[in-house]
């Protein structure tokens, strides 16, 4: 049961609060204003998904109820008006990662898609028999499954970067895992299932000292880590909108333009073409190569809204807010005897994934929802990590600049009171 | 919560943290694996028959605790049945748990088993509760594959 009240009263210390008014923010988010069994919605599962503030549902509404219309073709005033928002919209991401061309930003379903474009567009034409794809053994399996596909595709082999029993790659590993038979590196920025932040740079640097591009997964990280493409010097980059306080259905590949213009296109259609004879199709030009079909137009429109939100609340000082709240919640949770971490990177960001004792992480899932508070459990998409964690599944909160210190209370009362009904 | 102290009931408790006939059965003539890919839990349900009634059933595995005492609690139930009986079973402690069993009158007359009435409040867990009884039931086939409730 699902019912409207009025903001839950929220007392944030000063000295954590900082520069943000959670308060204010709060309320831009329609969806926390409800209870669920009664209780006010802590909603802690930000890493499956983010919620939307009105000024991203509206940016979508206005969208639908003035400027409706297809891109790139019509010569009507809506046309115009829908290619201008979209392609504006692609201006946006294109500086909020710090793209150096709006070309090299293309728009996908999501970080899965942009992937998939990668692994068939770039690997697949390019790898032979007894190559070599590098990945992490914390990867999502959005950024394992697709190179397994195309590793079967091409005779190509899948090797793994390990990590130690804290979550954090072996870098010495890494380095030598680095061979003349490498073509790529895909690996996460930050890991959904555990909260480890990769040293991205380092990463790169190595990979590219062997001349070996580099696929950063940043479905999970855009949310909560600057990216600046330039600086990190990576050749391709995905992320989703939804995880970042966008809509579904609206991602983004960041791709360096020399490698995008060498690239076939990944699927064809309508858009994708400068010219359709039977005999023979001349490709569009750079992005539209590879956005083959009228694209998510208002997806577009709401995910640029919802970086201007996050723009001028300021990535910097989301990030502070978002590190006091982790170390704070890192704290109280490790007050409670029973509770072990699963994850301890040193350096780590907005996921705390943990077990009880012997209690399933899906009957802690069930009672703290009782509770009012939404958690992931599972195995979050990344079996292969928790395997070598030695854990079927685990429980996970994750946080957003919308959370706050009160909520963090709530989840140590609502362990607590799972520990008493299983414990 | 009320809601959850009808989930969590004392019985379901006690089994999941004691769960009987949780051990392997060298002479068995019938076994199956089951797999929840949602929870990651695994199964396995072992059967020893006579003249068509299943003299020993024990189970192996864990999982959460709908799904341990759901299985804990089926060995216990199914022993001393004949083949028909235990899956005549499985099929009225599946509406009991999807809640169709409320839509008839019928009393469901699972005994113990009534326990999980309140599964069927959490469609998400409806899995858990059927995952050791979808195994018996292959292994009463005797298919060789894992079964998985996707």
């Amino acid at each position: 049961m699902n019912t409207m009240i009025s903001l839950p009263k929220l007392k944030i210390p000063p000295q954590l609060e900082g520069e943000l008014d959670i308060a204010r923010i709060r309320a831009d988010f329609p969806i926390l204003q409800q209870r669920v069994h009664g209780r006010p919605l802590v909603y802690l599962d930000n890493a499956a998904t983010t919620q939307k503030p009105r000024q991203v549902i509206e940016a979508v509404a206005r969208y639908y109820n003035e400027d409706n219309a297809n891109v790139h073709r019509g010569v009507h005033t809506l046309s115009m008006r829908a290619t201008e928002s979209y392609e504006n919209a692609r201006r946006t991401v294109q500086r909020f990662i710090g793209a150096e061309h709006p070309e090299e930003i293309i728009f996908t379903r999501g970080a899965t898609e942009a992937i998939n474009l990668v692994a068939q567009a770039y690997a697949r034409p390019r790898l032979r028999s007894g190559d070599e794809i590098l990945i992490s053994a914390m990867e999502h399996h959005s950024n394992i499954v697709p190179w397994q596909m195309v590793c079967e595709q091409t005779g190509a082999r899948l090797r793994v970067i390990p990590i130690n029993d804290a979550g954090e790659l072996l870098m010495d590993e890494y380095a030598s895992l680095i061979t003349p038979r490498t073509r790529l590196v895909a690996v996460v920025h930050l890991s959904n299932a555990l909260g480890t932040i990769n040293p991205l740079k380092r990463i790169i640097e190595l990979a590219h000292a062997r001349n070996v591009p580099v696929l950063v997964d940043a479905a999970q990280s855009a949310a909560h880590l600057p990216i600046e493409v330039n600086e990190l010097d990576c050749d391709f980059l995905a992320f989703s909108g939804h995880k970042l306080y966008g809509p579904t259905g609206i991602g983004v590949l960041y791709g360096r333009k020399e490698i995008l213009a060498e690239m076939p296109p990944y699927q064809g259609g309508g858009d994708m073409i400068l010219s359709v004879r039977f005999e023979r199709t001349i490709y569009n030009e750079l992005p539209y190569k590879f956005e083959a079909g009228t694209p998510n137009i208002a997806g577009a429109v709401g995910l640029a809204a919802a970086i201007d939100y996050i723009e001028r609340i300021g990535r910097e000082n989301i990030a502070a807010y978002e590190n006091r709240l982790l170390d704070e919640a890192i704290r109280k949770l490790s007050d409670i005897r029973e509770l072990k971490f699963i994850g301890t990177a040193a350096e780590r960001a907005a996921v705390l994934s943990f077990i009880l004792e012997d209690i399933h992480p899906h009957d802690i899932g069930t009672i703290l929802d009782g509770e009012g508070i939404a958690i992931r459990t599972g195995h979050h998409c990344a079996q292969p990590v928790m395997e070598r964690l030695s854990v079927p599944a685990t429980a996970r909160a994750s946080l957003a600049f919308y959370n706050t210190t009160e909520e963090i209370d709530v989840l140590v009362q609502g362990i607590r009171r799972v520990l008493k009904v299983l414990g | 919560m009320s809601a959850i102290n009808d989930l969590y009931q004392e019985l379901i408790r006690d089994h999941s943290r004691r769960p009987r006939n949780h051990r392997p059965l060298p002479e068995a003539d019938h076994s199956a694996e089951g797999h929840n890919p949602l929870c990651g839990d695994h199964v396995t349900i072992h059967l020893k028959l006579a003249d068509g009634i299943v003299r020993e059933a024990t189970f192996e595995g864990t999982g959460c605790a709908i799904s341990t005492a759901s299985a804990s609690l089926m060995t216990e139930a199914i022993k001393g049945q004949t083949l028909e009986q235990a899956k005549a079973l499985f099929r009225k402690f599946h509406n009991l748990v999807t809640g169709e069993a409320r839509e008839t009158s019928d009393s469901p007359n699972l005994g113990k088993l009534e326990v999980f009435s309140g599964v069927c409040q959490y469609p998400m867990r409806v899995k858990c509760a059927t995952l050791a009884w979808h195994t018996m039931e292959v292994a009463l086939e005797n298919e060789a594959q894992p079964v998985t409730t996707e």
